[in-house]
């Protein structure tokens, strides 16, 4: 597509979309609506929590989180809503659904048949990657082996029965965001693109002429970072290893479905709640990583906004990262030349560079027993970690620099988050009331027999092993809710919880007086209150955002602490359980998705009711100013967003909380 | 400064204990962990309160050690599932190492324990190892005396590749090795005598198919027929806490080699042994090999601890105070009840 030329000779630009959902599917419809008359031309739909972990919205996992971080999608009728007005035949339509992807991709193919589309015509993308979940998104929820089967049953499925849709978008953009290298990046996403690519093949699914289709038809979601030279090296070495992977390990002869064909979200891990107009610059850069290379270009781009750190961006933030995009693709000359970058010795070598390194991971993979095991052993995880606590620490000792956090932190007051909105889009706490009403009212007008009908067809089809997805269109037609779906499969395939790979080794820091001051404080305290001091990191609620949890969990153990902390997606009856048998000096709490309140809430009446709330609690996360003024009326000791970027701090402030809770006098700073 | 009241009162919690109430054990647990003075005479009379019944003649106490990541924890929550379906209830003593660097600990393995639904008779306490006592934290045997008295089952899981393993051996009624499929490093250590040989073998991960099976084959040949009836015969056994499979047959070996020691009478003597052996070491910590000749030799001293019907803190305390005033032999016996 990049390829063609236009009258102007200009290529054409890639696919534009903003990440999108909220609220509910109504609400949504009319958000998609109005970003695409703004020149939007796709769509990427963003799911709740709920809906991507398989849970209906009365369930009572699913308090707080319905139709915050995505629109709930809770069964067929919400579907048709969603796409109400939007012809699902010429609509492209990429949705970041993975556990559930199977259900979601049968609620939009009936949704499409109601609206009189044969499935044949559709367009778009499941991500349908498993395989980053559990090591950086987190919305997994079956073991490994019957999560991998649903996925090739749905890219089985597609190729035979949707030829345009992408089945699976293999991500590496989720490692990035959870501290992977660029080496890390090549390395786990081709690794990935084997696992899956193999499974289909050995699955008997797909005539053995029809494979290179398959190989085709995969493609990837890639992350774009700030060292933007870097980046289009990796997007450069993406598009060799893959020519030459498709080639040599599946015979794949035609070269049009060898090409690398991605997508990307840029970096987010690195904007800054700090001076957030900075973000700005960032973007656009990141922007260039992916799109300077014409060999290499992405084939569809969504942008963060400005206010990325500060929480939920609202229509104009999205406008304003949609504007970047056409800026670059319509007002300059990009895309009026072949590739820039071609023939130069030093883009090469570097691209040598990450070749070499990423095949090396690839064959420590290997060595490992391929992607699954190297995720249940724990390895690839503890990578990811290792790389992200050395970012952290680079950050700390200002090694790696970042504007506003550890350079050049003076500055006047932003405009942009003056407002009486705090310059975030706030979902309205009725949402989750009304969404549960209309579920309820939903379940009560179908067809109960069809339904009961529908449901024993698909546990049939998981446990014969017959490709998954004839079963789940009918549950769509039937009227069966995203809950009853995961429900069935969640009996026949079990649970899961993934490794947290923070079981990596201390780094020294000595000589370092901050931290051997530290560690003396912790060591000191422990001892004036009898026993070495202890905390639980706990993470409550359906959030699978593990980044600081992990961070703040092995940087406290690096300072003398033990922790205890048993991964994400928990509930807080279960967090109290833990913090009462485990005699814990001290919790922190950490919650990005936007449902602060309600959990903590309802983790300090526990704590109370369990006569432990003399306790100190804490909160990190995406907490704005005012529902930090709310936590700390509830009792929460103390509140850190990612302005608190001193790590060092963090940890003297836990050994002083528990100081000031025991009676103790606090050390200075 | 702190007051006593941030102390808990030793005889009310003593009779909570007993009476299985979580928040006591919780607090029992905090109080054996405090190392101050006050908190030291408190812990000691509230192990001095406890059945004796409960400590030394009933109730099952577990070890389960192994490589790491051979799937210790998975398999412990295998077993809490199905000793819960017994009608067991069930406390769990995980012990993970400590930092040499920092002397903090990550404490991961309720990560794999967690079940869907919560249950108040089942209770995890995690436990820094802390460098001391070879692996195995000083406060497992008090903790385990606790454990014990308010639950059926206990479990202390620890990690040990060779010699460590004979630390749990030393504090539980039955030691269970886990095995990892495909790592030659347990039979290594059996055939060398290295490894103290467990009650039990378990090869873990038998969905691994061919490695767990021949894991199993090379474990098996290393075994020893027992040497007479009354004696106990090692067994090894293949299992799957990912697929439940061989779960039962585990918990079954265990089971019957608890009704082994009770046959042979050996539940009461092994325990007197195990806190015997917990007092002596920990005078040889406080005052070396010197310390324990002067109170006549280990062989001397266990005789009289596994005599005595005091608290491992009493007695603990007794010795050191007898060394302390020098070498008397002061036959002063038994503090006031
Ligand atoms: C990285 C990231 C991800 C990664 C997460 C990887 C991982 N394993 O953690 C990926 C790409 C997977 C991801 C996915 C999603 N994300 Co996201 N993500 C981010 C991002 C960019 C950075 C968060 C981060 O890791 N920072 C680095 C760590 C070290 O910092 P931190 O967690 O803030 O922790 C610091 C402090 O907050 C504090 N702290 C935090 N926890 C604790 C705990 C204790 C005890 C203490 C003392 C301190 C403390 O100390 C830390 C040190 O400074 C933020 C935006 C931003 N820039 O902050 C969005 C953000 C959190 N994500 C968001 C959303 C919506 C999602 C999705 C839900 C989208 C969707 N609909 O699917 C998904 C799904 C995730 C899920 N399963 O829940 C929203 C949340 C919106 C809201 N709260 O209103 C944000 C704010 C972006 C946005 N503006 O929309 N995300
Ligand atoms: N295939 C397979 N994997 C298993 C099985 N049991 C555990 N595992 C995996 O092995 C890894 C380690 O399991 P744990 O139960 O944490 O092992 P552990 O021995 O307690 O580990 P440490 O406490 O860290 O020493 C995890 O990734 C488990 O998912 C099993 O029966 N089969
Ligand atoms: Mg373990």
């Amino acid at each position: 597509m990049t390829s063609e030329k236009t009258e102007s000779k200009k290529d054409l630009p890639w696919l534009m979309r903003t990440y999108s959902g909220h609220s509910s599917a109504k609400a949504s419809n009319e958000l998609y609506r109005t970003n695409l008359a703004k020149g939007q031309t796709g769509l990427s739909v963003a799911f709740d929590l709920p809906t991507q972990t398989g849970y209906d919205a009365d369930h009572p996992l699913a308090r707080g989180e319905v139709g915050k971080v995505g629109v709930p999608i809770g069964h067929i009728a919400d579907m048709e809503t969603l796409f109400d007005q939007i012809p699902l035949g010429k609509m492209n339509t990429s949705m970041t659904i993975n556990a559930t992807a199977a259900w979601l991709l049968s609620l939009y193919i009936a949704a499409a048949e109601r609206q009189g589309v044969n499935q044949s015509q559709l367009q778009g993308t499941t991500q349908n990657d498993i395989i980053k979940e559990y090591l950086s998104r987190g919305t997994y929820i079956f073991p490994p082996e019957p999560s991998l089967r649903l996925t090739t049953d749905v890219i089985s499925y597609t190729v035979n029965q949707i030829p345009k849709w992408n089945p699976t978008n293999i991500c590496s953009y989720h490692l990035q965001e959870a501290g992977a290298t660029p080496v890390q990046e090549l390395a786990y996403a081709l690794s990935t693109a084997i696992t899956v690519l193999d499974a289909i093949r050995d699955s008997g699914q797909i005539a053995a002429d029809a494979f290179s289709q398959v190989v085709g038809r995969t493609s990837f979601f890639v992350n774009a970072g700030i060292r933007f030279v870097e980046e289009c090296c990796k997007m450069r070495a993406f598009t060799d290893l893959w020519e030459q992977l498709t080639r040599e390990r599946y015979g794949v002869e035609d070269p049009r479905l060898r090409r690398f064909r991605y997508g990307v979200q840029v970096n987010s891990l690195g904007l800054t709640e700090s001076q957030p107009e900075n973000n700005v610059q960032r973007i656009v850069l990141e922007m260039l990583g992916v799109t300077l290379s014409k060999r290499a270009r992405a084939r569809a781009i969504q942008l963060p906004a400005w206010n990325e750190a500060l929480g939920l961006p609202r229509p104009w933030d999205q406008q304003w990262a949609l504007r970047m995009q056409q800026v670059l693709a319509i007002e300059t000359d990009l895309l009026e030349y072949g590739d820039i970058l071609d023939g130069s010795p030093i883009i090469d070598a570097k691209v040598r560079d990450l070749i070499g390194g990423a095949e090396a991971e690839m064959r420590r993979v290997q060595e490992e027993g391929g992607m699954v095991q190297a995720i249940e052993t724990g390895y690839v995880k503890r990578q990811l970690v290792t790389s992200h606590t050395a970012r952290m620490r680079a950050i700390e000792t200002g090694a790696l620099k970042i504007i506003g956090i550890n350079s050049f932190t003076e500055t006047a007051e932003s405009p942009l988050t003056s407002g009486t909105d705090s310059g975030i889009m706030k979902i309205d706490p009725a949402a989750e009331r009304e969404q549960i009403a209309r579920l309820q009212a939903f379940r009560a007008a179908r067809s109960q027999v069809e339904v009961k009908t529908a449901l024993k067809n698909l546990k049939e089809a998981a446990v014969s092993g017959e490709n998954i997805m004839p079963a789940s269109i009918r549950c769509a037609h039937a009227g069966v809710t995203t809950g009853e779906w995961s429900g069935v499969l969640r009996d026949i395939f079990g649970e899961y919880r993934a490794p947290t790979g923070i079981d990596i080794s201390t780094l020294n820091m000595a000589g370092s007086n901050t931290v051997d001051r530290l560690r003396e404080h912790t060591r000191k305290t422990g001892e004036e209150l009898g026993r070495p001091l202890k905390i639980l990191v706990g993470k409550p609620g359906l959030d699978g955002h593990s980044n600081g949890a992990e961070q703040i969990a092995v940087k406290a153990r690096d300072v003398g602490f033990e922790v205890v902390y048993e991964g994400i997606r928990l509930t807080p009856e279960q967090i109290v359980k833990a913090a009462e048998e485990e005699g814990v000096h001290l919790i922190g709490l950490s919650v990005l998705s936007g449902s602060h309140l309600e959990l903590v809430e309802d983790a300090m009446g526990r704590l109370e009711g369990v006569g432990l709330a003399q306790i100190p609690v804490i909160v990190g996360g995406i907490v704005p100013p005012e529902d930090e003024a709310n936590l700390k009326s509830l009792g929460v000791a103390a509140v850190y967003t990612p302005k608190d970027g001193d790590m060092n701090l963090i940890m003297l402030d836990l050994v002083n909380i528990i100081r000031a809770s025991n009676g103790l006098e606090r050390y200075e700073a | 400064m702190l007051t006593s009241s941030t102390f808990p009162d030793p005889d009310a919690l003593a009779l909570a204990v007993i009476d299985r109430q979580r928040p006591a054990v919780a607090k029992a647990l905090n109080l054996l962990d405090d190392q101050r003075p006050e908190a030291r005479r408190r812990a000691t009379r509230l192990l001095r309160l406890l059945p004796q019944q409960k400590l030394y003649a009933s109730g099952h106490l577990i070890g389960l050690t192994g490589p790491p990541g051979a799937g210790k924890s998975s398999i412990t929550a295998a077993l809490i599932t199905l000793w819960r379906e017994r009608g067991l209830r069930v406390a769990v003593l995980a012990v993970d190492p400590s930092s040499p660097i920092s002397g903090g600990a990550l404490l991961g393995d309720r990560l794999r324990m967690l079940s869907g639904q919560i249950d108040n008779e089942v209770f995890i306490r995690s436990l820094a190892c802390r460098g001391e006592f070879g692996g195995l934290s000083a406060e497992v045997w008090p903790m385990s005396l606790v454990m014990l008295t308010a639950f059926d089952v206990v479990l202390v899981e620890t990690v040990g590749v060779g010699q460590k393993e004979i630390d749990v051996s030393k504090l539980t009624d039955t030691t269970v090795f886990v095995a990892q499929p495909a790592s030659g490093d347990s039979i290594q250590f059996l055939k060398a005598g290295i490894m103290e040989v467990p009650h039990l073998l378990v090869v873990n991960k038998a969905d691994l198919g061919l490695a767990a099976r021949k894991t199993l084959a090379e474990l098996r040949a290393t075994l020893k027929p027992a040497v007479d009836e009354s004696s106990w015969q090692v067994t090894a056994l293949a299992a799957s806490a990912a697929r439940g499979t061989g779960i039962t047959e585990l918990a079954d070996g265990i089971e019957a080699h608890r009704r082994w020691l009770l046959n042979q009478n050996q539940l009461n003597a092994r325990r007197r042994q195990f806190q015997a052996e917990w007092v002596l070491k920990r005078l040889d910590d406080e005052f070396g090999r010197f310390g324990i000749n002067a109170l006549g030799g280990a062989d001397a001293i266990k005789r009289e601890l596994e005599r005595s019907e005091s608290s491992p803190f009493e007695q603990f305390e007794l010795l050191c105070q007898r060394f302390l005033e020098g070498w008397g032999g002061k036959r002063k016996r038994q503090t006031q009840p």
